[in-house]
């Protein structure tokens, strides 16, 4: 198994080449504009050094936080028509009801609300209306709207209306981009929608991207197929990332988690991933970070998205500091360290100049950090510490101590010893922790409905099913699936043994 | 008569304080505020009223949904769903109300007589018949009172309107009741037993809606000042610190139409080293501490994320969630022999005699 992780962050392009279970060369690019050029450096620099030649490269496999910034900077986002089957249930809450204003005023293009959807137990609500659907699409087609998002109530239970509508909306409008709310997962209509909508405005921006992606590696020389990580530490094929990049949303934190599982050789620890000016913590089980359970908001819009649940602070390699009174963090000269700090010559303490001047970092001019003595250094070291430990323990979910891998240009904040931690791991490559957790990423399927009628048993093992069967779709080698989640609910008031049954299976990428 | 118009951030409070009176159950009371939030963006708005300002014979309509949360968070709440279970009754009785009320301050249902009342201009009147949540129709201070369990509208958005005339008993009015909710696809908009202002007055349990507002406020502001939210709680309610601790583990079970089971805690801070057990149906029923019954209903068991302040439902709470467990004292008409009949332990299967919290 050979494959190339890249990580597309903010500042810097990082690329990993991981051959048979090992790290052979990682190299850092500036992140570009045009997203591709940065790509093309680094898979250049990593060629370079003649690891790739005349070898076959199994996969390439991109995280990036492109989409996610999209949403929150408000730009690169399409119009985008609501089509809601559900009429006459769920009329007072329409569609973008609870977005923020300047979000919906971007995005929002038309909202259609029709009679459809299905009942918790599979039966119809209310017939599919055909006419207003067809009546619907003509409206979008003549409104100029080509991305269009539907949703249809208990659609995870049946998304036949939602089928049914996206084929007569692609007959009156060909070229549309059509979500549909079943193909992300969760009950909760409003949550789902969101999702629904949020994807089908980036359906634009995926398009490009992912062609810059493609254009890239093809650029490159590189011959092998492109992947797309996921919020969720697995990866998607790219076809199917284009259609989805909402599931790729918080892939830059999962990666650099799933780097330092890996790196370190440990499935269950907590990580700290130090950057420039934050810091995040996480705990890893079975080797994939823990998620958020309930609400995530994106952008300010409230959704299900499989996340990881991070706690991030105002900590990192760019952290201002101020001695008297202490103070560490929360601004920071981010990118600008190399011009702002002292040890560069510049007039800001940072975090970066005391590792400097206490022999920790061999970086800048050790002289013009000279006046910081050692008294001084062990205080804010300390602080940096005592700001780690309580977000440690904040995220903590068992007694006793646990051991803490510390990944990420800052890492070197992170002493060998800290409260609450039975061992701190600093591992070789933990600054390019998320190009490696891109190299590593694996295949998933989620499968979460109600099942009746059947015995427990038999209600876990259909949902086993159907979430092998979708880890296939995307790409997994059945033979190495294995079950990472799996939970069920009976549900309060519903008759006929009800139960709420979500079972998630990873697997590796199938080769070829 | 005093009546005061409620502001936005008055319900915005009291959807996170209804969710604490929830005691685990009554589901989440977001969907209901995102209702109250466009009313009000609409123009709309609503009025709070003392019973005490009721005449004797003014009647008042009590507003709930019955059915499954999780169907809720499919189908939405739709506030003119509500209104027209409330115009049914009218029509059956052939009698106009002069106010709304709560059946249970806790939960969803906290919030949805004034989405009802935002449509049909009444006041909603500041009472409930819980002062929390509870399972059951017949765990009501209005039961308990021995007032009629007839009759109640049952209405569904598609134009189903249903009404239990006659019943001999409460429990037969959630029995037929039940089965109409579930023909409907589990959810209902209702319009309980038709009460007169000398009725509210007797056996409404009153305050509930301002208490709400109150206990959300303190833990609204105490987020924005990143204070202690249960703290908070605690400055504003006469509630006593039980626990805190981690979720260690979650078994839940469906039995007769109801989510049961129950909960496991580790202790943290003053009670590391001790564990906590809650059982539940739907709602907090009974905890125990080392084995130990150290709080039980009718006494309210909050269960509380320590870091939001926020409650935590007996359907969402997760393993590893840090939680402080709070007790509320309930109201003194589920105290009595009668009330301690249907909403003491034993009336939940538990054999043990009530003993409160702030007895001690």
């Amino acid at each position: 198994m050979r494959r190339i992780g890249i990580d597309v962050g903010g500042t810097n392009t990082d690329a990993v080449l991981i051959e048979e279970g090992r790290v052979v060369r990682a190299v850092k690019a500036p992140t570009s504009e045009d997203v591709t050029t940065g790509i093309l450096d680094s898979l250049q620099s990593l060629g370079s050094t003649g690891v790739l030649a005349g070898r076959k490269i199994d996969g390439v496999m991109i995280g990036t936080t492109h989409f996610i910034n999209a949403v929150v900077q408000r730009r690169s986002l399409t119009r985008v028509a609501a089509l809601r089957l559900g009429m006459p249930a769920s009329a007072s809450l329409p569609p973008f009801c609870d977005w923020p204003e300047d979000l919906a005023a971007l995005v929002r293009g038309g909202v259609w609300m029709v009679e459809g959807g299905h009942e918790y137990d599979g039966r119809p609500f209310m017939p599919l209306d055909e006419a207003a659907v067809i009546g619907a699409a003509e409206e979008m087609k003549a409104a100029g709207l080509a991305s269009v998002g539907i949703s249809a109530i208990f659609s995870p239970l049946d998304p036949s209306h939602e089928r049914r509508a996206a084929e007569l909306v692609a007959q009156v409008i060909p070229e549309a981009d059509i979500t549909c709310s079943s193909d992300l997962g969760r009950i909760g209509l409003l949550e789902r929608e969101n999702a629904g909508l949020l994807n089908a405005a980036l359906a634009d921006l995926a398009r490009d991207t992912i062609a810059a992606f493609e254009k890239a590696i093809a650029d490159s020389g590189v011959d092998a197929p492109l992947f797309i990580t996921q919020n969720d530490g697995t990866v998607a094929e790219a076809g199917q990332a284009r259609r989805l990049p909402v599931y790729s949303f918080a892939s830059g934190a999962t990666n650099s988690m799933r780097g330092a599982a890996y790196l370190s050789g440990l499935s269950d620890a907590m990580v700290i991933d130090v950057g420039g000016t934050t810091t995040d913590v996480g705990q890893l089980k079975h080797g994939f970070p823990r998620e958020a359970n309930s609400v995530v908001k994106v952008g300010g819009v409230r959704t299900l998205f499989r996340m990881p649940d991070l706690l991030s602070i105002g900590l990192g390699g760019g952290s201002h500091v101020q001695l008297d009174p202490l103070k560490v963090g929360p601004v920071s000269v981010g990118y600008r360290l190399l011009k702002q700090g002292i040890a560069f010559g510049g007039t800001q303490l940072t975090t970066t100049d005391i590792a400097v001047a206490s022999g920790v970092l061999d970086l800048g001019d050790r002289k013009k950090v000279a006046q910081l003595d050692a008294a001084t250094c062990r205080k804010v070291f300390g602080e940096a510490a005592r700001m780690a430990e309580e977000a440690i323990d904040r995220m903590k979910t068992e007694a006793g101590d646990v051991p803490l891998i510390a990944v990420g240009g800052g890492a070197f904040l992170i002493p060998e010893k800290l409260a609450g931690v039975s061992q701190v791991i600093h591992v070789e490559h933990g600054d390019c922790a998320n190009a490696v957790g891109a190299a590593i990423a694996q295949v998933s399927g989620e499968c979460d409905q109600i099942f009746k009628d059947l015995s427990r048993a038999e209600a876990l093992s259909a949902a086993q099913g159907i979430a092998n069967d979708r880890a296939v779709a995307a790409g997994a080698a059945r033979a190495s699936l294995t079950t990472i989640e799996s939970e069920d609910m009976p549900l309060a008031y519903l008759p006929g043994n009800s139960v709420r049954v979500r079972v998630r299976v990873v697997g590796d990428v199938a080769p070829g | 008569m005093t009546r005061r118009e409620l502001s936005l951030d008055d319900i915005e409070s009291l959807a996170v304080g209804a969710w604490v009176l929830g005691t685990g159950g009554g589901g989440n009371p977001y969907l209901p505020l995102l209702n109250m939030r466009l009313l009000y963006k609409q123009g709309h708005r609503v009025e709070l009223m003392e019973a005490s300002d009721l005449a004797d014979d003014d009647w008042v309509g009590t507003v709930a949904n019955m059915g499954a949360p999780l169907v809720g968070q499919e189908r939405l709440t739709d506030s003119m769903t509500l209104a027209r279970a409330v115009l049914a009754m009218e029509r059956h009785i052939g009698r106009r109300f002069a106010a709304l009320m709560s059946m249970e301050i806790g939960g969803a249902n906290g919030v949805r007589p004034f989405m009802a009342a935002a449509h049909l201009e009444l006041p909603v009147v500041d009472s409930d018949t819980m002062g929390r949540a509870y399972p059951e129709l017949q765990m009501t201070s209005v039961a308990v009172g021995g007032l009629a369990g007839d009759p109640v509208s049952l209405v569904d958005v598609r134009g189903f309107e249903s009404i239990v005339h006659k019943v001999p008993s409460w429990k037969w009015a959630e029995r037929i009741g039940r089965k109409i909710v579930t023909e409907y696809g589990s959810v209902a908009a209702t319009c309980q037993p038709p009460r007169t202002g000398a009725e509210v007055k007797r056996w409404g349990i009153h305050g509930t809606t301002t208490k709400a507002i109150a206990i959300g406020a303190a833990v609204r502001e105490a987020q924005r000042r990143h204070d202690d939210p249960v703290e908070a709680i605690l400055s504003v309610e006469p509630g006593k610190l039980l626990y805190k601790g981690k979720a260690v583990d979650v078994a839940r079970r469906a039995t007769e139409g109801f989510l049961r089971g129950v909960a496991r805690f580790d202790g943290l801070d003053e009670f590391r080293g001790s564990q906590l057990t809650i059982n539940f149906q739907n709602e907090w029923i009974v905890a125990w501490r080392d084995g130990a019954p150290l709080a039980m209903t009718p006494d309210l068991i909050c269960v509380l994320d320590s870091v939001s302040g926020e409650a935590v439902g007996s359907e969402t709470i997760r393993y590893g969630q840090r939680v402080t467990v709070i007790a509320l004292p309930p109201t003194p008409i589920f105290l009595t022999p009668k009330g301690l009949e249907h909403v003491g332990p034993r009336a939940f299967g538990y054999d043990l005699d009530f003993r409160s919290v702030f007895s001690a």
